[in-house]
Protein backbone atom coordinates (compact mmCIF):
# COMPACT_ATOMS: atom_id res chain seq x y z
CA UNK A 1 0.00 0.00 0.00
CA UNK A 2 1.65 3.09 -1.36
CA UNK A 3 0.42 6.62 -0.06
CA UNK A 4 -0.88 7.38 -4.45
CA UNK A 5 -2.93 3.85 -3.98
CA UNK A 6 -4.43 4.48 -0.93
CA UNK A 7 -5.50 8.40 -2.02
CA UNK A 8 -6.91 6.92 -5.69
CA UNK A 9 -9.00 4.39 -3.44
CA UNK A 10 -10.30 6.33 -1.35
CA UNK A 11 -11.11 8.86 -4.30
CA UNK A 12 -12.59 5.83 -5.98
CA UNK A 13 -14.80 5.01 -2.92
CA UNK A 14 -15.57 7.79 -1.30
CA UNK A 15 -15.38 10.53 -3.77
CA UNK A 16 -13.21 12.89 -1.69
CA UNK A 17 -9.48 14.09 -2.53
CA UNK A 18 -7.25 13.23 0.66
CA UNK A 19 -4.38 16.21 0.98
CA UNK A 20 -1.35 15.99 2.41
CA UNK A 21 2.52 14.88 1.70
CA UNK A 22 4.86 12.15 2.17
CA UNK A 23 2.92 9.10 3.80
CA UNK A 24 0.78 10.75 5.78
CA UNK A 25 -2.29 11.79 4.29
CA UNK A 26 -5.28 14.38 5.49
CA UNK A 27 -9.07 13.71 4.51
CA UNK A 28 -11.02 16.85 5.51
CA UNK A 29 -14.84 17.51 5.54
CA UNK A 30 -15.56 13.49 6.02
CA UNK A 31 -19.17 13.47 6.72
CA UNK A 32 -19.84 11.99 10.05
CA UNK A 33 -22.76 9.34 8.58
CA UNK A 34 -19.63 7.90 7.04
CA UNK A 35 -17.34 8.31 10.03
CA UNK A 36 -17.19 4.33 10.82
CA UNK A 37 -17.59 3.43 7.43
CA UNK A 38 -14.14 5.16 6.59
CA UNK A 39 -12.37 3.72 9.75
CA UNK A 40 -14.00 0.26 8.60
CA UNK A 41 -12.32 0.53 4.85
CA UNK A 42 -9.19 2.09 6.07
CA UNK A 43 -8.69 -1.18 8.74
CA UNK A 44 -9.67 -3.61 6.33
CA UNK A 45 -8.57 -2.12 2.96
CA UNK A 46 -5.89 0.40 3.50
CA UNK A 47 -4.61 -2.13 6.40
CA UNK A 48 -4.22 0.68 8.59
CA UNK A 49 -4.32 -1.63 12.04
CA UNK A 50 -2.48 0.75 14.18
CA UNK A 51 -5.21 2.97 15.94
CA UNK A 52 -2.64 6.21 16.72
CA UNK A 53 -5.17 9.10 18.37
CA UNK A 54 -8.36 10.47 18.88
CA UNK A 55 -9.18 13.78 19.30
CA UNK A 56 -11.43 17.32 19.03
CA UNK A 57 -11.37 20.78 17.89
CA UNK A 58 -13.41 23.53 19.05
CA UNK A 59 -13.91 25.92 15.80
CA UNK A 60 -16.32 28.19 18.26
CA UNK A 61 -19.30 28.97 16.07
CA UNK A 62 -18.68 25.94 13.11
CA UNK A 63 -19.04 23.48 15.85
CA UNK A 64 -16.75 20.70 17.12
CA UNK A 65 -14.45 18.84 14.90
CA UNK A 66 -13.49 15.24 15.76
CA UNK A 67 -9.62 14.37 14.41
CA UNK A 68 -8.39 10.55 14.33
CA UNK A 69 -5.49 9.09 12.64
CA UNK A 70 -4.77 5.49 11.85
CA UNK A 71 -1.97 3.88 10.55
CA UNK A 72 -0.27 1.00 8.09
CA UNK A 73 2.60 0.41 10.24
CA UNK A 74 3.99 -2.16 7.47
CA UNK A 75 4.19 0.42 4.88
CA UNK A 76 4.47 3.35 6.41
CA UNK A 77 1.16 4.85 5.53
CA UNK A 78 -0.99 7.25 8.28
CA UNK A 79 -4.23 8.39 7.61
CA UNK A 80 -5.71 11.56 9.50
CA UNK A 81 -9.53 12.28 8.84
CA UNK A 82 -11.62 15.26 10.08
CA UNK A 83 -14.86 15.45 10.25
CA UNK A 84 -17.64 18.33 11.41
CA UNK A 85 -20.08 18.24 13.80
CA UNK A 86 -23.65 19.19 13.91
CA UNK A 87 -24.79 21.93 17.13
CA UNK A 88 -25.41 18.18 19.06
CA UNK A 89 -21.93 17.29 19.03
CA UNK A 90 -22.65 13.39 18.58
CA UNK A 91 -20.40 11.68 17.27
CA UNK A 92 -20.36 7.77 15.91
CA UNK A 93 -18.12 5.62 18.05
CA UNK A 94 -15.22 3.65 16.45
CA UNK A 95 -15.17 1.11 19.25
CA UNK A 96 -16.53 -1.69 17.29
CA UNK A 97 -13.26 -1.53 15.16
CA UNK A 98 -10.60 -0.33 17.24
CA UNK A 99 -10.84 -0.82 20.62
CA UNK A 100 -7.79 1.45 21.28
CA UNK A 101 -10.62 4.38 20.66
CA UNK A 102 -12.44 2.97 24.00
CA UNK A 103 -10.31 5.67 26.46
CA UNK A 104 -9.54 8.12 23.67
CA UNK A 105 -13.30 8.14 23.37
CA UNK A 106 -13.70 8.71 26.83
CA UNK A 107 -11.36 11.48 27.25
CA UNK A 108 -12.61 13.27 23.96
CA UNK A 109 -15.93 13.28 25.92
CA UNK A 110 -14.58 14.51 29.19
CA UNK A 111 -12.70 17.07 27.62
CA UNK A 112 -15.14 18.55 24.89
CA UNK A 113 -18.25 16.70 25.38
CA UNK A 114 -18.68 14.72 22.19
CA UNK A 115 -21.15 12.18 23.01
CA UNK A 116 -20.23 9.13 21.20
CA UNK A 117 -23.01 7.22 19.63
CA UNK A 118 -22.79 3.13 20.19
CA UNK A 119 -19.60 3.79 22.97
CA UNK A 120 -20.28 0.57 25.70
CA UNK A 121 -18.88 2.98 28.36
CA UNK A 122 -19.27 6.88 27.98
CA UNK A 123 -18.88 8.32 31.34
CA UNK A 124 -15.48 10.62 32.41
CA UNK A 125 -12.38 8.78 32.97
CA UNK A 126 -9.81 12.42 33.66
CA UNK A 127 -12.17 14.41 35.90
CA UNK A 128 -14.39 13.33 38.52
CA UNK A 129 -17.59 11.95 37.98
CA UNK A 130 -19.28 14.85 39.78
CA UNK A 131 -17.07 18.09 37.32
CA UNK A 132 -19.87 19.91 35.50
CA UNK A 133 -18.74 21.61 31.96
CA UNK A 134 -16.13 20.04 29.65
CA UNK A 135 -13.15 22.55 30.08
CA UNK A 136 -11.44 22.05 26.50
CA UNK A 137 -14.48 23.60 25.11
CA UNK A 138 -13.56 27.48 23.93
CA UNK A 139 -16.80 29.00 26.32
CA UNK A 140 -15.36 27.13 29.45
CA UNK A 141 -14.38 30.59 31.53
CA UNK A 142 -11.13 30.77 32.85
CA UNK A 143 -11.07 30.10 36.49
CA UNK A 144 -14.39 28.37 37.04
CA UNK A 145 -14.54 28.07 40.17
CA UNK A 146 -14.79 24.84 41.40
CA UNK A 147 -16.53 23.97 44.94
CA UNK A 148 -15.06 23.93 47.70
CA UNK A 149 -11.06 24.40 46.77
CA UNK A 150 -11.43 27.55 44.57
CA UNK B 1 -19.03 33.65 29.06
CA UNK B 2 -21.15 30.58 30.64
CA UNK B 3 -20.33 26.67 31.58
CA UNK B 4 -23.04 24.42 29.86
CA UNK B 5 -25.03 22.39 32.20
CA UNK B 6 -23.64 18.76 32.46
CA UNK B 7 -25.78 16.81 29.99
CA UNK B 8 -27.16 13.50 32.12
CA UNK B 9 -25.12 10.67 31.81
CA UNK B 10 -24.76 6.91 32.77
CA UNK B 11 -24.58 7.29 37.01
CA UNK B 12 -21.62 6.29 38.27
CA UNK B 13 -20.37 6.13 41.82
CA UNK B 14 -19.59 9.93 43.41
CA UNK B 15 -16.23 9.15 45.06
CA UNK B 16 -17.05 11.55 47.71
CA UNK B 17 -20.28 9.25 48.58
CA UNK B 18 -17.08 6.42 48.95
CA UNK B 19 -17.43 4.95 52.77
CA UNK B 20 -15.27 2.92 54.19
CA UNK B 21 -12.75 4.33 56.05
CA UNK B 22 -14.25 8.24 56.26
CA UNK B 23 -17.13 6.93 58.65
CA UNK B 24 -14.44 5.12 60.69
CA UNK B 25 -12.04 8.46 61.33
CA UNK B 26 -15.14 11.09 61.77
CA UNK B 27 -15.71 8.56 64.67
CA UNK B 28 -12.30 8.77 65.85
CA UNK B 29 -11.60 12.66 65.26
CA UNK B 30 -13.93 13.90 67.92
CA UNK B 31 -12.48 13.07 71.61
CA UNK B 32 -14.37 10.53 73.49
CA UNK B 33 -16.54 11.50 76.43
CA UNK B 34 -15.02 9.58 79.12
CA UNK B 35 -11.49 10.94 78.46
CA UNK B 36 -10.64 10.92 82.23
CA UNK B 37 -6.94 10.87 81.26
CA UNK B 38 -6.51 14.25 79.49
CA UNK B 39 -8.85 15.96 81.82
CA UNK B 40 -6.77 14.62 84.58
CA UNK B 41 -3.69 16.12 83.10
CA UNK B 42 -5.35 19.32 82.56
CA UNK B 43 -6.70 19.44 86.19
CA UNK B 44 -3.19 18.83 87.03
CA UNK B 45 -0.98 21.35 85.16
CA UNK B 46 -3.80 23.72 85.95
CA UNK B 47 -3.29 23.32 89.70
CA UNK B 48 0.82 23.68 89.26
CA UNK B 49 0.25 26.64 87.16
CA UNK B 50 -2.36 28.31 90.08
CA UNK B 51 0.09 27.64 92.99
CA UNK B 52 2.29 30.15 93.98
CA UNK B 53 5.64 29.91 92.31
CA UNK B 54 4.24 26.80 90.31
CA UNK B 55 4.32 28.81 86.71
CA UNK B 56 8.48 28.23 86.44
CA UNK B 57 7.53 24.17 86.93
CA UNK B 58 5.30 24.86 83.96
CA UNK B 59 7.40 27.61 81.85
CA UNK B 60 10.40 24.70 82.19
CA UNK B 61 8.72 21.68 81.25
CA UNK B 62 6.19 23.29 78.49
CA UNK B 63 10.29 24.80 77.25
CA UNK B 64 11.64 20.88 77.34
CA UNK B 65 8.70 19.25 75.31
CA UNK B 66 8.29 22.18 72.94
CA UNK B 67 12.46 21.40 72.36
CA UNK B 68 11.62 18.19 72.01
CA UNK B 69 8.78 18.52 68.95
CA UNK B 70 10.80 20.91 67.35
CA UNK B 71 14.22 18.51 67.49
CA UNK B 72 12.38 15.40 66.21
CA UNK B 73 9.99 16.53 63.88
CA UNK B 74 8.53 13.23 61.48
CA UNK B 75 7.72 14.36 58.03
CA UNK B 76 5.00 12.24 55.97
CA UNK B 77 6.50 11.94 52.23
CA UNK B 78 3.77 13.42 50.22
CA UNK B 79 5.90 14.34 46.91
CA UNK B 80 3.44 15.23 44.30
CA UNK B 81 5.21 16.88 41.54
CA UNK B 82 9.10 18.04 40.25
CA UNK B 83 9.20 19.84 43.97
CA UNK B 84 9.61 16.50 45.76
CA UNK B 85 13.01 15.72 43.91
CA UNK B 86 14.33 18.69 45.36
CA UNK B 87 12.80 17.75 48.61
CA UNK B 88 14.44 14.23 48.34
CA UNK B 89 17.45 15.91 47.64
CA UNK B 90 17.29 17.73 51.18
CA UNK B 91 16.22 14.46 53.01
CA UNK B 92 19.53 12.70 51.01
CA UNK B 93 22.91 12.20 52.13
CA UNK B 94 24.33 15.70 51.09
CA UNK B 95 22.08 17.94 52.81
CA UNK B 96 21.21 15.37 55.06
CA UNK B 97 18.32 17.05 57.30
CA UNK B 98 18.30 14.42 59.84
CA UNK B 99 21.13 15.84 61.43
CA UNK B 100 17.61 18.56 62.62
CA UNK B 101 16.37 15.34 63.96
CA UNK B 102 13.54 14.94 60.66
CA UNK B 103 12.88 11.33 59.20
CA UNK B 104 11.23 10.80 56.65
CA UNK B 105 7.81 8.32 57.78
CA UNK B 106 5.93 7.00 54.88
CA UNK B 107 3.01 7.20 57.58
CA UNK B 108 0.98 10.06 58.45
CA UNK B 109 0.13 8.33 61.77
CA UNK B 110 3.49 8.60 62.83
CA UNK B 111 3.79 12.09 61.28
CA UNK B 112 4.33 15.91 62.72
CA UNK B 113 4.99 17.34 59.12
CA UNK B 114 3.19 17.52 55.43
CA UNK B 115 5.45 19.14 53.19
CA UNK B 116 3.06 19.44 50.33
CA UNK B 117 5.44 19.39 47.44
CA UNK B 118 4.23 20.56 43.79
CA UNK B 119 1.00 21.38 42.44
CA UNK B 120 -2.43 20.47 44.18
CA UNK B 121 -5.02 19.24 41.62
CA UNK B 122 -8.98 19.62 42.60
CA UNK B 123 -9.03 15.38 42.07
CA UNK B 124 -5.52 15.00 44.70
CA UNK B 125 -7.43 17.67 47.44
CA UNK B 126 -9.45 15.42 49.29
CA UNK B 127 -6.58 12.73 49.59
CA UNK B 128 -4.34 15.08 51.03
CA UNK B 129 -7.10 16.53 53.06
CA UNK B 130 -7.32 12.90 54.33
CA UNK B 131 -4.26 12.34 55.18
CA UNK B 132 -3.61 15.45 56.86
CA UNK B 133 -6.85 14.58 59.04
CA UNK B 134 -4.86 10.77 59.75
CA UNK B 135 -1.84 12.66 61.26
CA UNK B 136 -1.96 12.99 64.86
CA UNK B 137 -1.99 16.83 66.48
CA UNK B 138 0.22 19.37 66.62
CA UNK B 139 0.55 19.09 63.03
CA UNK B 140 2.43 21.30 60.57
CA UNK B 141 2.37 21.74 57.11
CA UNK B 142 4.99 23.08 54.48
CA UNK B 143 4.14 24.65 51.36
CA UNK B 144 6.80 23.85 49.06
CA UNK B 145 7.16 25.88 45.64
CA UNK B 146 4.69 28.48 43.81
CA UNK B 147 2.48 25.59 42.73
CA UNK B 148 1.56 24.48 46.34
CA UNK B 149 1.90 28.29 47.45
CA UNK B 150 -0.55 29.87 44.86
CA UNK B 151 -1.34 27.48 42.09
CA UNK B 152 2.27 28.93 40.36
CA UNK B 153 2.85 28.69 36.77
CA UNK B 154 -1.21 26.16 36.55
CA UNK B 155 -3.23 28.79 38.39
CA UNK B 156 -5.60 29.74 35.58
CA UNK B 157 -5.74 26.09 34.93
CA UNK B 158 -9.27 24.62 35.37
CA UNK B 159 -7.73 21.49 37.93
CA UNK B 160 -5.63 23.45 40.04
CA UNK B 161 -6.04 24.00 43.52
CA UNK B 162 -5.23 28.32 43.85
CA UNK B 163 -2.55 27.40 46.64
CA UNK B 164 -2.84 24.31 49.39
CA UNK B 165 -3.83 26.58 51.77
CA UNK B 166 -7.51 26.28 50.44
CA UNK B 167 -7.46 22.81 51.56
CA UNK B 168 -5.10 22.65 54.80
CA UNK B 169 -3.67 25.32 57.36
CA UNK B 170 0.15 26.48 55.92
CA UNK B 171 2.64 27.20 58.77
CA UNK B 172 5.44 28.20 56.21
CA UNK B 173 5.23 29.19 52.47
CA UNK B 174 9.26 28.27 50.57
CA UNK B 175 8.94 30.12 47.28
CA UNK B 176 10.80 29.04 44.28
CA UNK B 177 10.16 27.27 41.16
CA UNK B 178 11.16 24.60 42.66
CA UNK B 179 13.01 25.48 45.65
CA UNK B 180 16.55 25.18 46.19
CA UNK B 181 17.54 22.05 49.21
CA UNK B 182 18.91 24.93 50.90
CA UNK B 183 15.58 27.24 50.60
CA UNK B 184 13.55 24.23 51.95
CA UNK B 185 16.36 23.85 54.52
CA UNK B 186 15.45 27.35 55.84
CA UNK B 187 11.89 26.99 55.52
CA UNK B 188 12.60 24.06 58.08
CA UNK B 189 14.49 25.97 60.44
CA UNK B 190 11.51 28.62 60.58
CA UNK B 191 9.11 26.00 61.40
CA UNK B 192 11.09 24.92 64.06
CA UNK B 193 11.19 28.32 65.20
CA UNK B 194 7.29 28.27 65.29
CA UNK B 195 7.66 25.06 67.33
CA UNK B 196 10.08 26.16 69.92
CA UNK B 197 7.33 29.31 70.41
CA UNK B 198 3.94 26.44 69.97
CA UNK B 199 2.82 26.05 73.57
CA UNK B 200 3.72 29.41 74.31
CA UNK B 201 1.51 31.56 72.22
CA UNK B 202 -0.65 28.37 71.08
CA UNK B 203 -1.30 30.38 68.21
CA UNK B 204 -1.73 28.12 64.91
CA UNK B 205 -2.06 28.55 61.02
CA UNK B 206 -5.52 28.61 59.56
CA UNK B 207 -7.29 28.12 56.07
CA UNK B 208 -7.19 30.28 53.43
CA UNK B 209 -10.77 32.81 53.68
CA UNK B 210 -10.50 32.04 50.01
CA UNK B 211 -11.52 29.00 50.63
CA UNK B 212 -15.47 27.91 49.74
Amino acid sequence: MTPDRATSLIQERFGLQAAGAGRSLTLEQLPPERWVEFFAFAKDTLGCRFFSFLTAVDWKEQGLEVVCRVENLDDGVGIAAKTRLGAEARCPSLTAIYRGADWMERECYDMFGVRFDGHPDLRRILLSQDWEGHPLRKDYAIDTPHAPYR
Amino acid sequence: MEVKPPVPQIPSPVWSEFKDLQEWEKLHQERPEGDKASSLAEKIFDTIEHFPGGWIAVASTEKLFNWARKSSIWPVTFGLACCAIEMMATFASRFDVERFGMVTWASPRHSDLMIVSGTVTIKMAPMLKRIYDQMPDPKWVISMGSCANSGGPFRHGYHVVKGVDRVVPVDVYVPGCPPTPESLMFGILKLQEQVAEFQKTGRRAELSPKTG
